[in-house]
């Protein structure tokens, strides 16, 4: 049975799973630089060793209601692709929990609706010590065609030509 | 430097040396042809095939053998340059490009297509020059020999009777590192001669535990039949001459010339002398004379081969004048140190230095913002002369990346008249200001915009000699590509005198393209920057060059890409001008600080004029009366959406781009900094009014303000 691994973390009440290739390293929380005119799931940018790192709120990109900072937020910094190419992200979660290895055999097809988390989402649902931890997509999560057209929508944009 | 590199190295230099060959060409077309330019022509079709021959690449030696014989007999005046042999000539240096392409190619089969296509272009030259030898690959030919040595009437006594050409070649142990085979040298000879006999010299192997498998421990011996020039020969050995010990002996050279060589190489008298009796350099009754003259006269002082080759009148002075032709080639195409001192270097390189450049002077400015801070006066001292020392270590390396950009215009020397030949029309191309300097990735960012620009005046602008004629214009239509260093910024232009936009029917198709709205009225202005929206084109025929809708908006996109903007002027009638507008460099600038809502903001300082205090409530609305003019205000807090606490006083800063100029309202005012342009991650793709980031000397991030989209829209706005 192939096992992998994958980081646990806290977002809202809900524990997460990611896996642990995709990400780069955790920061403490530290808050970013916001940029105008991006919308509600782009917090800001923070400064990550003179890269400038777009940051995420996970909360909004599920549709749900954004968390207060707490004590133990931190930054996950991951990768996405994009055309090509790799581009790193920030994801602001509530707590870090553990890295597990979790057994293909262990992982379930998430359910097609009444998830708390839209099921394009997910990757599956595992079971780990009687609790079910929802395991993300991360090429859906951070699609970054996705997320920039979103940026785009919501940003004022530039005003057209009079008349047209 | 391996093979891999010295091809690359190959193919960098033949395409810059194709390059020259067709600027001058052109330019030969345009201007009448000069003495100088033929020199110029030979010397670069020379060098590509002597090179070539280094690596085999068989296919391009003879071909290019054809246009360098061409050339010669134009350089010495047995032949015209006409018209319709530069046309066969230019259509000559694209089939070499072509097959310069093959020889790094995967594929190495032959294409018969490119072997026809030469073989067409070679027949051509043929028709126009007279019968031209062509190489064929490893057999000697018979052809007309351009310098014989001097043949004695009879055989005298003490020279050697063979007609062979003797080689001693010692390579360096270094030549394989360097990533020059001997083998390949033996292959170019072969292109242009026999070669009779060959003796191996394997004295300086090692013992096989000593052995270094990537050293040359080789020294041959060779006889050569060939009726090449001694130039020609010694062009086989170019690239490995520096560390090689080279001879090369005419024909039936004096036998005491033979001696001195079998002194001169380290090996032992008879052996060598037996070795030169196998390949067929000396009988073995002239190595018994030679042998015999030496005893007789020990002291036989070794002459130096040039010497002897003067004395004899072997050499004659064409060939000495081709020697140092041939030297000066060498020296410009030297890879390390060209003529003026250039120093060629590795882009790669040089982008290392400039990033860490770019980290040097954030770390300097956060240093020095920490200094300032402090008690201490001296350390406050040194952080100044610290921040001067990066400023200017920042200057001279953003230096290192400016390039003129002659050589991008004087591309299009080319574009224009195959262009404009294809079309009927009769099109000059005027150039100036090509010494402005431009950051070398700017250059290289800019050349797919202005070569749209330049197919659409071609094509769009000017008119067909008919045309201009019956409008009282010269039938030969002006393409002018200029360049100018303006406010912090490059200006080039390219402008045409055709017949400019014609406004009504730009209108009626945007229109008809749904892009203007039918009761609306644009201005003049908005007509002409209807031109720059997607999905717009006016030609009615789609031609092969433009008119595809892949417009001016790709182009207008691409420029404000490079934080750059692009205007439109055109004159009813009188032609068009688009105006490109950059900044002078992608990396680094000065820029101005400023703070809205919290949030540090940078300007270009190139940009910005002035800064003044502005009292809010004073008055005045959306202008400042500055000097009794009215100024556009632009208040930023609205502009980004920012809530905040009314203050009382602001900033005002004064901004320009092009002939705009407006007032940014800001809450603060903060100075001057120098700041790293950092990439924008793609998801802030579409965000408008910022071009960057940068990070600031306490580590926060501040955003590069669009000054040009601002000022865009505060205008459209009103």
């Amino acid at each position: 049975m192939k096992r992998s691994q994958y980081l646990t973390f806290t977002l809202g009440h809900e524990t997460l799973g990611l896996g642990i290739p995709r990400i780069k390293e955790i920061l403490g929380y530290r808050e970013p630089t916001p940029v105008l005119r991006m919308p509600p799931h782009v917090r800001g940018v923070i400064n990550l060793r003179g890269s400038v790192v777009p940051v995420l709120d996970l909360s909004i990109r599920f549709a749900r209601q954004s968390q207060p900072i707490g004590r133990r937020a931190c930054i996950l910094v991951v990768e996405a692709d994009y055309k090509g190419e790799k581009h790193i992200l920030g994801v602001i979660v509530d707590a870090v929990n553990e890295v597990l290895a979790i057994g293909s055999d262990d992982i379930e097809a998430p359910p097609p609706f009444g998830g708390t988390i839209r099921s394009e989402f997910l990757e599956g649902l595992a079971k780990v010590h009687g609790r079910f931890v929802a395991l993300l997509d991360a090429g859906s999560v951070f699609d970054m065609t996705q997320l920039a057209r979103l940026a785009g929508q919501s940003g004022h944009s530039t005003p057209k030509l009079a008349g047209t | 430097m391996n093979l891999d590199q010295a091809l690359i190295a190959f193919v960098a230099e033949a395409g810059e040396l194709l390059e020259r060959i067709e600027s001058a060409l052109l330019a030969c077309e345009r201007d009448g042809v000069a003495p100088e330019t033929i020199s110029e022509l030979f010397r670069a079709a020379h060098t590509i095939k002597g090179s070539a021959g280094l690596f085999g690449l068989d296919d391009i030696v003879s071909f290019t053998h054809a246009m360098e014989t061409s050339l010669d007999r134009v350089r010495a005046g047995k032949l015209e340059l006409s018209p319709a042999l530069i046309a066969v000539l230019v259509e000559c240096s694209d089939h070499l490009k072509t097959l310069v392409g093959v020889a790094v190619g995967s594929d190495p089969e032959d294409s018969p297509v490119e072997d026809a296509k030469g073989l067409e272009l070679v027949a051509r030259l043929q028709t126009i020059c007279g019968p031209i030898t062509l190489l064929g690959s490893g057999s000697a030919q018979p052809s007309a020999p351009v310098s014989t040595p001097p043949e004695p009437a009879a055989t005298p006594v003490g020279i050697a009777s063979a007609d062979t050409w003797h080689l001693s070649l010692r390579f360096g142990p270094e030549v394989l590192r360097n990533g020059m085979d001997p083998l390949a040298c033996f292959r170019y000879l072969r292109s242009f001669g026999e070669i009779v006999g060959i003796e191996v010299i394997t004295d300086a192997l090692p013992t096989p535990d000593a052995m270094d498998p990537e050293r040359c421990y080789l020294g041959f011996e060779l006889g050569f039949r060939s009726s090449a020039t001694k130039e020609r020969i010694e062009s086989a050995f170019d690239f490995v001459r520096e560390d090689s010990r080279i001879r090369i002996m005419p024909p039936r050279s004096h036998v005491s010339d033979y001696v001195s060589l079998i002194h001169d190489q380290s090996e032992g008298d008879a052996r060598l002398g037996e070795m030169l009796v196998r390949c067929g350099t000396l009988t073995a009754r002239e190595l018994g004379e030679a042998l015999q003259a030496q005893t007789q006269n020990p002291s036989l002082p070794p002459k130096p081969l040039g010497e002897v080759l003067i004395e004899r009148r072997v050499v004659q002075p064409p060939v000495i004048e081709a020697a140092l032709d041939k030297q000066r080639q060498l020296a410009e195409k030297r890879p390390v140190v060209q003529d003026g001192g250039l120093i060629r270097i590795e882009a790669g390189k040089l982008d290392r230095l400039i990033d860490l450049i770019g980290q040097l002077t954030l770390t300097g400015a956060n240093v020095d913002v920490l200094a300032q801070r402090g008690q201490i006066g001296d350390l406050r001292d040194a952080g100044s002369r610290l921040a001067h020392l990066v400023k200017e270590v920042r200057a001279s390396a953003l230096q290192l990346r400016m390039v003129q950009i002659g050589a991008t215009f004087s591309r299009f020397q080319r574009i224009v008249r195959d262009v404009a030949n294809e079309l009927g029309k009769n099109i000059a191309l005027k150039i100036s200001g090509a010494e402005t300097e431009l950051d070398k990735s700017l250059i290289e960012q800019v050349s797919d915009p202005l070569l749209h620009l330049v197919r659409n005046a071609i094509d769009h602008g000017i008119e067909t000699p008919e045309v201009r004629v019956a409008k009282g214009k010269p039938a030969q239509g002006t393409l002018s590509l200029s360049a100018t260093q303006d406010a912090g910024c490059i200006v080039i232009e390219v402008s045409d005198d055709g017949g400019g936009i014609n406004r009504d029917r730009v209108l009626e198709k945007a229109r008809q393209q749904g892009l203007v709205a039918p009761e609306h009225t644009p201005t003049d202005q908005e007509i002409l920057n209807l031109i720059l929206q997607a999905g717009f084109s006016t030609a009615e025929v789609v031609t092969n060059l433009s008119g595809r809708g892949v417009g001016m908006d790709v182009v207008k996109r691409n420029i404000e890409q490079l934080r750059g903007s692009l205007e439109i002027e055109s004159p009813q009638g009188k032609g068009t001008t688009f105006r490109i507008r950059l900044p002078l460099t992608l990396a680094i600038i000065d820029g101005f600080l400023l703070k809205v809502g919290g949030v540090a903001y940078v300007v270009p300082l190139d940009l910005v004029e002035e800064c003044v205090d502005l009292e809010v409530g004073a008055g005045g609305g959306n202008y400042l009366a500055l000097r009794g003019r009215a100024l556009p205000l632009i208040p930023l807090y609205e502009v980004f959406g920012h809530t905040g606490a009314h203050m009382r006083r602001r900033g005002v800063i004064v901004v320009r781009w092009g002939d705009r100029r407006a007032g940014l309202v800001v809450d603060e005012l903060l100075g001057k900094l120098q700041t790293v342009i950092k990439p924008m991650s793609p998801l802030f793709e579409d965000l408008g009014g910022v071009t960057g980031s940068t990070i600031l000397g306490d580590g926060t991030i501040g955003m590069i303000l669009d000054v040009p989209e601002l000022l865009t829209q505060q205008q459209q706005l009103q």
